[in-house]
């Protein structure tokens, strides 16, 4: 059974409390055991760097002060819309996850973080519940936009009226987070999970999924198929069978960008392709955040890695040197190789750049970037060569399934 | 076999938030740090006993105090 | 008699290192450098000359005190404007040691202190040249001999050259920019109308608040000997 998340979920609109609560039966009261069974089930995040969550929980609860519970849904990665849909369609379950979390590791205030879009229902949705004794109390606020704003220490900063933009960490937030105090950060889908895994138990978790990554997932499958849109996937699954729930594709695929814009550009014909990240390993790729895009044949990958590196380089926080001076210049050599105007010696700068910029900055978005770019290089090997000879195919301009949105700077980048 | 005395291994980290490529930590440690094209420093964090004191004096020197030299964990 | 020469002498030779201290201090944070005069060398200046105002502001003040002929006490020298001696113009003397001892004190602790903490402090150490500055104009009982006048305006050139440089940084906000310039063309006039009428007129000691005792008394003829 995977409709677990998205079980129930109607042709429209949000499911209201009282349906909600006929679906999922009432939470139990929350308290230190979810953290437990939270760890017995092996749900790990589902923001994308899939830390074990009952280790967090763990961590937050054992600190000195009062802690907070944060629920991201600030979504950055505009391929990603499973977080925008869980609030908008099943907010009562990102709120009951919330709640026994807060129970569980002794907060008794949450910070929900989601689009400015789904704030209002999600209000609504708030004021749905009673506010019981011992019931945390829930305030919602507009994430701020941008690609690294989705960032933990980034929601932190923005929540706290500062510019959204990442810290260096350590401390982390579990030590040091929200005004100084230990703050579990979770993925919106993470704390969802959290809200059935206390209903259902960790055993029932573990009944999807693979031994070493549990349960189910939802993954944003879009680009070339014939239905994209959020599907809830046990996870291990084949990207064939993902393919085959979103109705096929609507043209031969080129490539798959998997785990999102710092993820990984994939062969689509590779045996044995499954969201899995020991699968995924071998081709240079996580799970990440269940980002899937479908490239199609008529598209062509050279320029939509050129026009992703440049979209990426804008989105730099722009609080550290190499990547705010290394992710433009390197999106602009990529650009020089797909408009066959590159200068002597470009091959050898991509290459050196592209290392100079890893483990340089104070998040993972330098990392990310040289990810999706060796990934590129080494899977459109062919085509960039092609490009760098004889300059833009017909191809170049078919359009773009990447989703770019330029305008949603974070910082101010130099 | 003589008894060494067990030094604690510390390790030399730049702040990249904090570092505006000053520069200074390279001239004053070149064995450890060097600087990339933009001016902001690589750093080698290892430092052995012999570079202990040119490694506090460079993380002294930094304008924007981004080296640290810390205890490693 | 030696020790009033001594005050005097430190005086201006803090001023020349406060002047210094600027110009380094600007050098710096426009990263000016070379191959023979690397960034840490002009940092590792700055730090210096910075200590060494501090040794010769103690000199200053310290043969101040020690010194009878002025009637100034130890919180004189800390606490502005409440000395019997030319209250306001000594005052402002205090008040410049204030700054640089908290300036000096936060560098020193600079790794506990916060990088905040210091850089707020440290932006006070701008006030510090032109207190004293128009302090050793005011108290100052040599103002009118030519070596003085050369030596304040050599101090006050370099100075001025210094902060416009450091404002035509693009870093500078233009509020600051345009603030920081309104208030040196301010000062210029200000010490262009008041510096002949005042410190380089007749009677200006008694102008100053030099008590009573003091003025024409045998201290005084020295002093009156030693201006041109």
């Amino acid at each position: 059974m995977t409709e677990r998340l998205l079980a129930g979920l109607p042709a429209d609109g949000p499911i209201g409390l009282v349906a909600h609560e006929a679906l999922h039966g009432p939470v139990p009261a929350g308290g230190p055991s979810l953290i437990e069974a939270v760890t017995a089930s092996g749900l790990r995040g589902r923001g994308g760097a899939g830390f074990p969550s009952g280790v967090k929980m763990a961590a937050v609860a054992g600190g000195r002060r009062r802690p907070v519970v944060v629920v991201n849904g600030t979504e950055g990665e505009p391929m990603s819309a499973k977080d925008r849909v869980l609030m908008e369609r099943v907010p009562h379950l990102v709120l009951d996850g919330a709640a026994a979390a807060a129970q569980a590791v002794g907060a008794r205030e949450v910070l929900v973080c989601a689009p400015p879009e789904v704030v209002a229902p999600l209000h609504r949705a708030v004021a749905e519940r009673d506010r019981r004794r011992g019931t945390p109390r829930v305030t919602v606020h507009a994430a701020a936009r941008g690609y690294v704003a989705g960032e933990e220490t980034a929601v932190l900063a923005h929540l706290e009226g500062r510019p959204p933009l990442p810290r260096v960490t350590p401390p982390l937030p579990a030590q040091r987070g929200y005004r100084g105090r230990p703050t579990l950060v979770l993925n919106a889908e993470t704390i969802a999970h959290v809200g059935l895994i206390a209903r259902h138990g960790a055993g029932w978790f573990r009944e999807a999924g693979t031994a070493s990554r549990p349960g189910t997932m939802l993954v944003t499958l879009s680009g070339a198929v014939r239905r994209p849109g959020v599907y809830e996937v046990p996870v291990g699954t084949t990207i064939e069978e993902l393919v085959a729930d979103a109705a096929g594709t609507v043209e031969p695929l080129r490539a798959l960008l998997v785990g999102g814009y710092f993820g990984a550009w994939v062969d689509p014909d590779a045996a044995g392709l499954a969201l899995d990240d020991t699968v995924l390993r071998a081709h240079g790729a996580a799970v990440g955040a269940g980002v899937v895009v479908a490239l199609g044949a008529s598209t062509c990958p050279v320029a939509e890695t050129a026009r992703l590196a440049t979209y990426l380089a804008t989105q730099s926080a722009g609080q550290c040197g190499p990547c705010v001076n290394g992710l433009p210049a390197i999106a602009t050599v990529v650009g020089r190789f797909a408009t066959a105007r590159t200068e002597r010696g470009d091959g050898e700068r991509l290459t050196r750049w592209i290392e100079l910029v890893k483990r340089r900055g104070a998040c993972a978005h330098p990392d990310g970037f040289a990810r999706m770019l060796e990934t590129a290089f080494g899977l459109f090997r062919e085509d960039f060569h092609e490009h760098a000879r004889t300059g833009p195919c017909a191809r170049c301009h078919a359009g773009s399934v990447l989703h770019l949105p330029v305008g949603d700077r974070v910082g101010a980048a130099a | 076999m003589s008894a060494r005395p067990e030094v604690a291994h510390e390790e030399l980290a730049v702040d990249p938030i904090a570092c505006v490529g000053h520069g200074l930590c390279a001239e004053l440690l070149p064995e450890r740090v060097r600087l990339d094209e933009w001016g902001y420093p690589i750093v080698d964090g290892t430092i052995p006993p012999a570079l202990r004191e040119h490694a506090v004096r460079a993380a002294k020197a930094c304008p924007a105090m981004a080296l640290k030299l810390r205890r490693a964990r | 008699m030696a020790l009033w020469y001594l005050t005097r002498a430190a005086g201006a030779v803090t001023l020349v290192l406060l002047t210094l201290t600027l110009v380094l201090g600007v050098l710096n944070v426009e990263r000016v450098a070379s191959a023979r005069f690397p960034r840490f060398v002009i940092d590792g200046w700055h730090r210096t000359i910075s200590l060494l105002a501090c040794v010769l502001l103690a000199l200053h003040v310290g043969t101040t005190l020690l010194d009878g002929y002025a009637p100034v006490r130890i919180v004189d020298a800390v606490v502005p404007f409440i000395s019997a001696y030319r209250p306001l113009w000594l005052g402002l003397g205090a008040l410049a040691l204030d700054l640089l001892v908290a300036v000096a004190v936060t560098s020193l602790l600079r790794a506990r202190v916060g990088i905040r903490a210091w850089r707020a402090v440290h932006w006070a150490a701008y006030a510090c040249w032109p207190l004293a500055f128009v302090h050793g104009l005011g108290t100052g009982s040599d103002v009118r001999a030519g070596w003085v006048t050369w030596l304040a305006l050599g101090c006050a050139v370099a100075v001025v050259v210094a902060i416009v440089a450091r404002l035509a940084d693009r870093d500078v906000t233009p509020g600051v920019r345009a603030g920081a310039l309104t208030a040196l063309v301010a000062a210029a006039i200000g010490l262009g109308t008041w510096l002949p009428a005042g410190p380089m007129a007749k009677g200006w000691a008694k102008k100053a608040g030099t008590p009573a005792a003091l003025l024409g008394g045998r201290h005084a003829t020295t002093a009156r000997r030693t201006h041109r």
